[in-house]
């Protein structure tokens, strides 16, 4: 088995009007046994910036600890946030710094500028940025989940219609891939305030 | 064909690991003990490559020693399991420590928790765990028997159909079994068991 796949993971991430969504699914497993339903796989940097980490578990969880490190310094420095692209050139540099022995996971950074305008981008295992208008996914996943986002997807969603529509393509295409799944999370994301809520799916 | 397995109860967690200490075909020691108290109130439970596994757990004991003489209180379970996965984290890239581990504390605030470590470095904390060869079968024995807030009592029943499962399912099983637990009056053995006799009988009935 492929070392992004030793875990399972299924993330996605939306733009809908004035506001983003970002889900995951919820399983830990090693190989085909499930260790646990309620694996972290994203994770706050400020009120309004969510990075999501797919791939193995050891470097989603180093990659977290590095990035948190990286933007409370920050803080501490500029007395502010991190605009979302700041963020996303930072995950890329900190990527491509271990090129030839890299961290096995992909993210995707979600955030809102401050003109409150929704920023999504994925890079690749080793910091390629790649900016998107709509939707971005990443994990074991990702096949279906580009398949489900593109049709199920459409441009200037309220709130409660993207979590709707991004609860639905998580769903569905973890169905399709063994390794992922378990339940999912989701947080949508408006200037004013979060909700967060899990899904519960099929558990096997 | 080692196991490790641990499970939260009513105020306490329980672990428990084997006590076989093989080398390729030869079993040198059953008596060997594979959960070390870290300190008053935390169990490590360390499975894996023999040397770097007393090391290891020596190293992290040591470690968290330290942090109480300089600091003059010990550490939280969760800061313990977090120091103990970016050390397993450094090394994996360097010289990886081919040890998995569970950890388990008792907390004055938070009460009792169980960590799952694997020798990847991936941290998650669980109300039931099991690692080894034996996790393939304790953790269906305990998807089915295990309930939240169980006693001593029924906890150590719920060890007993682990035990067994494994003894009757896994070939070359282990001969025994070392048992502690960690609760408000501290990390302690509870007790040594062998293999059930068949005479015992099946403890699923």
């Amino acid at each position: 088995m492929s070392i992004t796949s030793y875990n399972g993971s299924a993330l996605i991430a939306m733009v809908g009007k004035d506001c983003f969504a970002i889900a995951s699914d919820r399983r830990l497993g090693v190989n085909f046994q499930t260790i646990a339903c309620d694996f972290q796989r994203i994770f706050k940097i400020h009120d309004t910036l969510y990075i999501g980490l797919s791939g193995l578990a050891t470097d989603v969880q180093t990659m977290h600890q590095r990035l948190q490190f990286r933007h409370k310094l920050y803080q501490l420095r500029e007395e502010r946030n991190m605009r979302p692209e700041t963020f996303a050139s930072l995950v890329s540099a900190i990527l491509y710094e271990k090129r030839f022995g890299p961290y096995f996971c992909e993210p995707i950074i979600a955030g809102l500028n401050e003109d409150g305008t929704p920023f999504i981008c994925t890079t690749d295992l080793i910091g390629a940025k790649q900016l998107s208008k709509d939707f971005v996914v990443s994990g074991t996943a990702s096949e279906s989940l580009y398949g489900a986002c593109e049709s199920m997807y459409k441009p200037d969603l309220g709130p409660d219609e993207l979590f709707e529509v991004i609860s639905q393509a998580l769903l569905s295409s973890v169905d399709r891939d063994c390794i992922s799944g378990w339940g999912g999370i989701v947080h949508v994301v408006t200037p004013g305030q979060v909700v967060t809520k899990t899904l519960k799916g099929r558990m096997d | 064909m080692e196991c490790l397995f641990g499970f939260e109860g009513n105020g306490f967690v329980v672990v428990v690991a084997d006590t076989s200490a093989n080398q390729s075909i030869v079993v040198q020691k059953t008596t060997e003990d594979k959960i070390t108290c870290l300190d008053s109130h935390k169990l490590l439970g360390c499975i894996g490559e023999s040397g770097d596994r007393v090391q290891f757990s020596n190293f992290i004991q040591k470690n968290l020693n330290l942090y109480q003489f300089r600091n003059g209180i010990p550490l939280t379970t969760l800061a313990a399991a977090s120091f103990t996965r970016c050390e397993l984290a450094t090394a994996l890239r360097k010289a990886p420590y081919q040890v998995n581990i569970m950890m388990a504390g008792f907390d004055k605030r938070t009460g009792p928790s169980l960590y799952y470590l694997d020798y990847i470095a991936t941290l998650q904390k669980l109300e039931k765990g099991a690692l080894g060869f034996g996790a393939y079968f304790i953790l269906s024995i305990m998807d089915k028997y295990y309930k939240k807030n169980m006693n001593l009592e029924q906890a150590l029943q719920l060890v007993d159909k682990c035990i067994w499962e494994v003894g009757t399912r896994m070939v070359a099983s282990p001969a025994g079994y070392i048992i502690k637990i960690v609760d408000k009056d501290g990390a302690r053995l509870l007790e040594r068991r062998g293999r059930p006799a068949e005479e015992h009988g099946d403890p699923m009935e």
